[in-house]
């Protein structure tokens, strides 16, 4: 049972590893670079929300889990128009100056997300108000407990990333992302209007920031579920993100929850050192 | 801004000898009017300075990402601080010890992922400085301390004097300094750097003309992990206290914009990017909550518009400029 117990909880972690993962991987595959900003605006996004969930529940006086909706489309859209702008402003003007210039300058926009974020709000952990997410859960097969919680976020995440895959494998934009992260020059001489698209990336990865974790580790995370998967590949962040919230649970679970980190971090080395290309990807030969 | 720089480079070129002597007679007298506050941070310039200079062998000259730098600073101190605390050896005489420890595990860590490039080696680089951070976190073989790291390591004693007030730690580093700069400046002109340099270029052409890539990058990544140890054994002669928070990315990341911010291979660039990661914010301590709000910015404006670093190397800037060298003269054929 308590093999069942724990397999849920990692599926649930894996769902938001999966989510983050996909930004990374969309970036990464049209980009080549990878955003270190990523994680920050995640954060971002998080504080966001508990912002905008105190302000709206000052305002009603009365908790109400239906406060949450508003709030997450409003997060959404401010983070994702802060992502252009880091684009615009950091990786753009880089576009042509090799593979160090990009990662330096998105070191630094971190640096500035997070000394912005610890400015403004203190270096304290921050939780969420109590009463807004739903409570109870179901009990099956005896002793296996699901929260109502985790389901919300399952179904959510699963929608989501459905929606995103039908993005990119169906529509016009999708197409010619996927063209542009094959190689850029040839698609822009193809007409595609390479800088619009960059730009809508980073639009559609921010539909997954409404959790609040923190910044940096999540995103290294997530960026080691892209890899696991096979990085510039959609399903793969999905896979990556499950399979690594699953391993990390069950690692602490059955090791100890202080070595979690650790066991995320080998699986990486290992990955990179026998299968650089990961679990789906397919070439990757520039970087072999 | 560009014109001084390029004015006080032609001036440092004039004649290196001198230059050099002065700047050493400059370093030796700066701490004397100075109290032990200033002192100390200057004692930290030279301690950065020298993590910069051995991280740019790796990122500088064999154009090797390495993000997890610090683990290795790490190591070296750990490694100083447990000789001493457990087997009682003074601390100068650990210090060779923690550079051989931090260059073999230089070896270990870097041997299986040298096939890796770019962003791939800079991703491997940050976990394993992550990893290392972590089991000193959680205390393996229960000698490392844990989260609060080891204290009372004993202080650094020369022909039976100890070396307790700043200026002493100072001048101490500054020896070293002198040491690393002349090894560097030598091992740059060496068939060993111009191979560095050759794979950094054109990895596959410098594999075709019988440069044993694999061989000349272990290299790279093992003096200068040793000589991050190094570093770290000195701080941990200084500081006494020593925490697993050595390890830290962000550290990683400030060395890491040392030599890039400074001017990748470039050697006065290391004293450059220092200037700016450690020794500005710490004289402007009342900025210190934006201190890195502000290291950011200028990373970005810097990456814009001038990718190549305040003092870059010559050949790094023709590089990166996508200009052509100077052509010598000689003329063309039949002209």
């Amino acid at each position: 049972m308590q093999f069942i117990q724990q397999m849920i909880n990692g599926i649930t972690i894996g769902a938001f590893y999966s989510l983050v993962a996909l930004g990374y991987t969309m970036v990464y595959g049209v980009l080549k670079l990878i955003n270190f900003a990523h994680g920050d605006l995640f954060m971002w996004g998080a504080y966001l929300g508990l912002t905008g969930l105190n302000v709206l529940l000052a305002l009603l006086a009365q908790a109400s889990a239906w406060a949450i909706l508003p709030v997450v489309i409003i997060v959404m859209v401010t983070v994702a128009l802060a992502g252009v702008l880091v684009e615009r402003v950091a990786y753009r003007p880089l576009r042509t100056a090799g593979r160090l210039a990009p990662v330096i300058s998105a070191l630094g926009v971190a640096f500035i997300l997070e000394s912005l974020a610890r400015n403004v709000y203190g270096a304290s952990w921050k939780t969420y108000p109590a009463g807004i997410t739903p409570a109870g859960g179901i009990t099956i097969a005896g002793s296996v407990r699901v929260s109502v919680m985790q389901i919300v976020v399952l179904a959510a995440s699963f929608l989501i990333m459905g929606a995103l895959y039908l993005f990119v494998q169906r529509t016009r934009i999708g197409t010619a992302m996927r063209a542009v992260s094959l190689d850029h020059d040839v698609s822009r001489l193809m007409g595609i209007d390479v800088d619009r698209i960059i730009a809508i990336v980073f639009v559609a990865l921010y539909y997954g920031s409404f959790d609040f974790t923190l910044g940096w580790v999540f995103g290294l995370k997530a960026f080691i579920a892209a890899i696991l998967g096979g990085i510039g590949n959609v399903p793969g962040a999905m896979l990556g993100g499950m399979l690594l919230g699953i391993i990390e649970t069950l690692g602490s679970g059955y090791i100890s929850p202080q070595w979690k980190d650790v066991i995320a971090y080998v699986i990486l080395i290992i990955i990179l050192i026998v299968r650089p290309t990961g679990l789906l990807g397919e070439r990757v030969a520039e970087k072999l | 801004m560009r014109e001084l720089l390029t004015r006080l480079r032609k001036a440092s070129s004039l004649r290196p000898l001198w230059w050099q002597v002065g700047l050493v007679v400059l370093s030796v007298l700066l701490p004397l009017p100075l109290n032990d506050y200033y002192r100390s941070v200057l004692w930290r310039t030279g301690l950065y300075v020298m993590l910069g200079l051995s991280l740019n062998i790796i990122v500088g000259y064999a154009g090797l990402f390495q993000l997890g730098h610090a683990a290795f600073y790490a190591l070296g101190a750990y490694t100083a601080a447990l000789l001493n605390l457990y087997l009682h050896i003074p601390l100068l005489l650990t210090l060779p010890l923690s550079v051989v420890v931090a260059a073999l595990f230089g070896y270990l860590i870097t041997r299986p992922i040298l096939h890796l490039r770019g962003d791939y080696l800079c991703i491997v680089t940050i976990a394993f400085g992550e990893v290392v951070r972590l089991v000193l976190v959680n205390n393996l073989f229960g000698i490392t301390g844990g989260a609060n790291g080891l204290c009372a390591i004993d202080r650094p004693v020369l022909f039976g004097f100890e070396l307790r007030q700043p200026i002493y730690h100072y001048y101490l580093m500054l020896i070293f300094l002198v040491i690393t700069i002349f090894g560097i400046q030598r091992l740059e002109h060496s068939r060993l750097g111009r191979a560095w340099m050759y794979v950094r270029e054109d990895e596959i052409a410098a594999e075709a003309m019988g440069v044993d890539t694999t061989r000349v990058k272990l290299l790279a990544f093992m003096l200068g992990s040793g000589w991050a140890g190094l570093a770290g054994a000195l701080y941990a002669g200084k500081i006494t206290v020593i925490s697993p928070d050595m390890s830290k990315f962000m550290e990683s990341v400030i060395m890491f914009c040392i030599v890039v911010l400074g001017g990748t291979g470039s050697i006065p660039g290391v004293f450059v990017g220092t200037l700016g990661m450690i020794t500005l914010p710490e004289l402007s301590r009342p900025l210190k909550a934006w201190r890195d709000a502000w290291l950011g910015v200028a990373m970005v404006v810097m990456m814009i518009a001038r990718p190549e670093g305040l003092w870059p190397s010559r050949r790094v800037r023709l590089e990166m400029r996508g200009e052509k060298e100077e052509a010598l003269t000689v003329p063309a054929a039949g002209s």
